[in-house]
């Protein structure tokens, strides 16, 4: 788990480059970044922004790929994950894709990354200052499951008219006894703007509140860039009578006995067998290095992912 | 077991690509196509690519064909993704349409258009049989279409230019040419949309969509009476003025089918009731798109003319937001990508939610079996 040396062309002059360094070009980067500062300057709020056309499809991380393209020097540290782990497809795809653009050093270690790029999930490794997390999302408007025009829901940001949220909530409450929402938990911003965290499941909520590390977050389909600053305000609606609480579980990880991770479910046959697993991959393998075991150390997938982290490398 | 396949590495990927190369290329003791034959002989389908791709290019079209397997939405977005990098010198004149070099021209609003209605190669009126001729492989001579004595005008009248002395027809908007027009490949969709914002989705618009909202149409979800002014398909020249030189110069000849689709009297106490427009264009040949997207602009038009509709054609959010196939493809397939965090979250609080129905059930079943046990008693 160390940072792999930047491969191939270090520093390769730009002719031998098949495309731009970091694959945007320089006036869309420049493009991006004013978006990106006027996001940090109105937390919460939506910029809208040239979302370009990306060699991967929309919905399949263009935002982040933008976002991390306008960021990313020589120097950084990249680590991509989706669904916590670094080894799921996507994440192996986009992650091959900077260090093939961008001539980046890739990690899978959460403290030694400059630049975490993520699908779902906050990490469990608390961030640091200095580091920034880049958050693909699908839909950036948390107001749009209750309102499908764009024109009335921008009126409704600036209005700071959020009334229809706390309705659904409220009916929530009424239907199911209990807030139903369970990933993409809509937050107040610096209690001004309603935010979709992107759909992280809102046991990730909480790690966003006062975070020293900068949170952007693209929509590219949607074409919209926002961002949490550091040491922002950050809470999970809720109710005086119905406080916003986090998942939790009656298991602990099955291969590093962890209690206090996110949780994968793992089906082990058609007899309704299963286990739960640390869903962020490099907490949980880091743990088992330092020795920590869970009711099922040992078990194949432990070793599969090992194999896989082993042949990238 | 089953769940590690859905984590994969990179060798996975790089397999699966392998293989993906490999069911391309099919039967290898068939010959394989090459870009120039997709190019002259799939011609519509390089003609579509282009279109939606945003970008006129037969060979890159072709190539794109070839690589996504005949896959038209995946050709364009290979061909989008590729012009999203190119660098932008300049904007040409706009295309004077009048000025065609008309292969197809018909009119379905006067018999005796002047110009005349010229067919133009066509599959209107053939019959849709099978032609086993075409199955034979080579040596399939292809008789040479006959050549007319009569010379073709060098411009024909247009159907705006046909009705205009009578000013039943709306006239020609009129283009603002010192401001650029929107331009959606750098900008987002924003609201209310302008007609160049409104007509540049609608040219990138899937034909799908944009056909069966046509269509919606036509059968009375938000009804535009529509009537085919013309529809018109030939070879347009492609002005540009480059700033170091200060005069127009000729770039290309582009093939492009436009058609213009007469709609309702728009009357008011100010205005004399006349027929108004919705308005067609695309890159190369290709009516069923130019004619669904000059009903869409038409039904489209309704918040300038004083119309009030509720069906899907006549919202621009609606119809604009979902009429882009690469985003629409993209979108409606993430769905492949790995959802368990959200999906484990959701099944905790399902089975949360079904352990309180069971405990219910099972509670008042006791509660009425103590009741009728009390009442045997």
């Amino acid at each position: 788990m160390t940072v792999t040396e930047a491969p191939a062309r270090p520093n390769a002059a730009p002719e031998d480059r098949y495309y731009t360094y970091a694959y945007l070009d320089e006036q869309t980067k420049r493009m991006i970044r004013r978006a990106i500062l006027k996001a940090l300057a109105i937390p919460g709020y939506q910029v809208p922004f040239g979302s370009r056309e990306m060699p991967v499809p929309y919905g399949w991380g263009t935002g982040g790929i933008q976002l991390t393209a306008a960021i990313i020097g020589p120097e950084d540290v990249y680590k991509c994950i989706d669904q916590g782990a670094d080894d799921t497809t996507n994440a192996v795809s986009i992650r091959r894709f900077f260090a093939t653009v961008a001539d980046v050093a890739t990690t899978e270690d959460t403290s030694e990354a400059t630049i975490i790029q993520s699908r779902h999930r906050i990490p469990e490794q608390p961030l640091a200052d200095g580091q920034i997390m880049v958050f693909q999302v699908p839909q950036p408007e948390p107001l749009r499951g209750l309102e499908p025009r764009e024109t009335e829901t921008r009126a409704m940001h600036a209005y700071a008219e959020y009334g229809l949220q706390y309705v659904s909530l409220y009916e929530n409450i009424s239907a199911y006894g209990r807030i139903a929402a369970t990933a993409g938990y809509p937050v107040m911003i610096d209690e001004r703007y309603l935010m979709s965290p992107s759909p992280i499941p809102k046991f990730d909520n909480p790690k966003m509140h006062m975070n020293p590390a900068i949170l952007l977050f693209g929509a590219g389909r949607e074409k919209r860039i926002y961002a949490v600053p550091p040491f922002t305000r950050v809470r999970s609606l809720d109710f005086e009578d119905y406080p916003f609480e986090t998942q939790s579980w009656d298991e602990v990880c099955a291969l590093c006995g962890a209690n206090d991770s996110y949780l994968d479910e793992v089906v082990l046959d058609d007899k309704g067998q299963h286990m739960f697993v640390c869903s962020d991959s490099h907490y949980c393998a880091d743990r088992r290095e330092k020795g920590h075991a869970g009711p099922m150390a040992g078990h194949a997938l432990a070793h599969i992912e090992t194999e896989i982290a082993a042949e990238e490398v | 077991m089953a769940y590690v396949a859905v984590k994969g590495g990179e060798r996975a990927i790089t397999n699966a690509h392998t293989w993906l190369g490999e069911v391309r290329r099919g039967d290898t003791s068939v010959p394989e196509l090459s870009v120039a034959q997709i190019r002259e002989q799939m011609s519509l389908a390089v003609d579509r690519v282009m279109a939606e791709g945003s970008c006129y290019d037969p060979d890159l079209a072709a190539l794109a064909i070839k690589q996504a397997r005949g896959d038209l939405p995946e050709a364009i977005f290979l061909l989008r993704a590729y012009r999203t990098t190119l660098p932008r010198f300049g904007a040409t004149t706009p295309i004077e349409t009048a000025n065609m070099a008309v292969q197809r021209r018909v009119s379905a609003a006067f018999k005796d258009i002047p110009g005349g209605q010229v067919l133009g190669p066509t599959f209107d009126y053939t019959h849709r049989l099978l032609d086993f001729k075409l199955a034979a492989e080579g040596g399939h001579e292809v008789p040479p279409a006959q050549v007319s004595e009569e010379i073709m005008p060098t411009q024909l009248a247009t159907i705006a230019q046909v009705f205009a002395h009578e000013g039943l027809l709306e006239g020609d908007p009129v283009t603002d040419t010192s401001e650029q027009p929107y331009d959606l490949t750098r900008e987002p969709m924003a609201f209310p949309a302008d007609r160049d914002q409104r007509l540049q989705a609608l040219a990138r618009g899937d034909e799908g969509f944009l056909l069966s909202l046509a269509y919606s149409s036509q059968r009375g979800w938000g009804s535009t009476h529509p009537l085919c002014g013309e529809i018109r398909m030939g070879e347009v020249s492609v002005g540009f003025t480059p700033d170091e030189l200060g005069f127009e110069i000729e770039l290309a000849d582009l093939p492009m089918t436009e058609c213009i689709m007469l709609s309702g009297f728009a009357g008011s106490a100010e205005q004399a009731p006349q027929y108004t427009r919705g308005y067609g264009l695309t890159f190369g040949h290709n009516e069923r798109k130019a004619m669904s997207m000059s009903i869409v602009d038409r039904a489209l038009r309704g918040r300038e003319l004083g119309e009030e509709g509720q069906a899907p054609c006549q919202d621009e959010e609606f119809v604009l937001y979902h009429s882009d196939v690469v985003e629409a493809s993209g979108f409606v397939q993430h769905l492949k990508l790995p959802h368990y965090v959200d999906f484990q979250a959701d099944l905790q609080f399902l089975r949360r939610l079904r352990r309180e129905f069971f405990d219910a059930k099972a509670k008042a079943l006791a509660e009425q079996t103590a009741h009728m046990k009390e009442a045997a008693e």
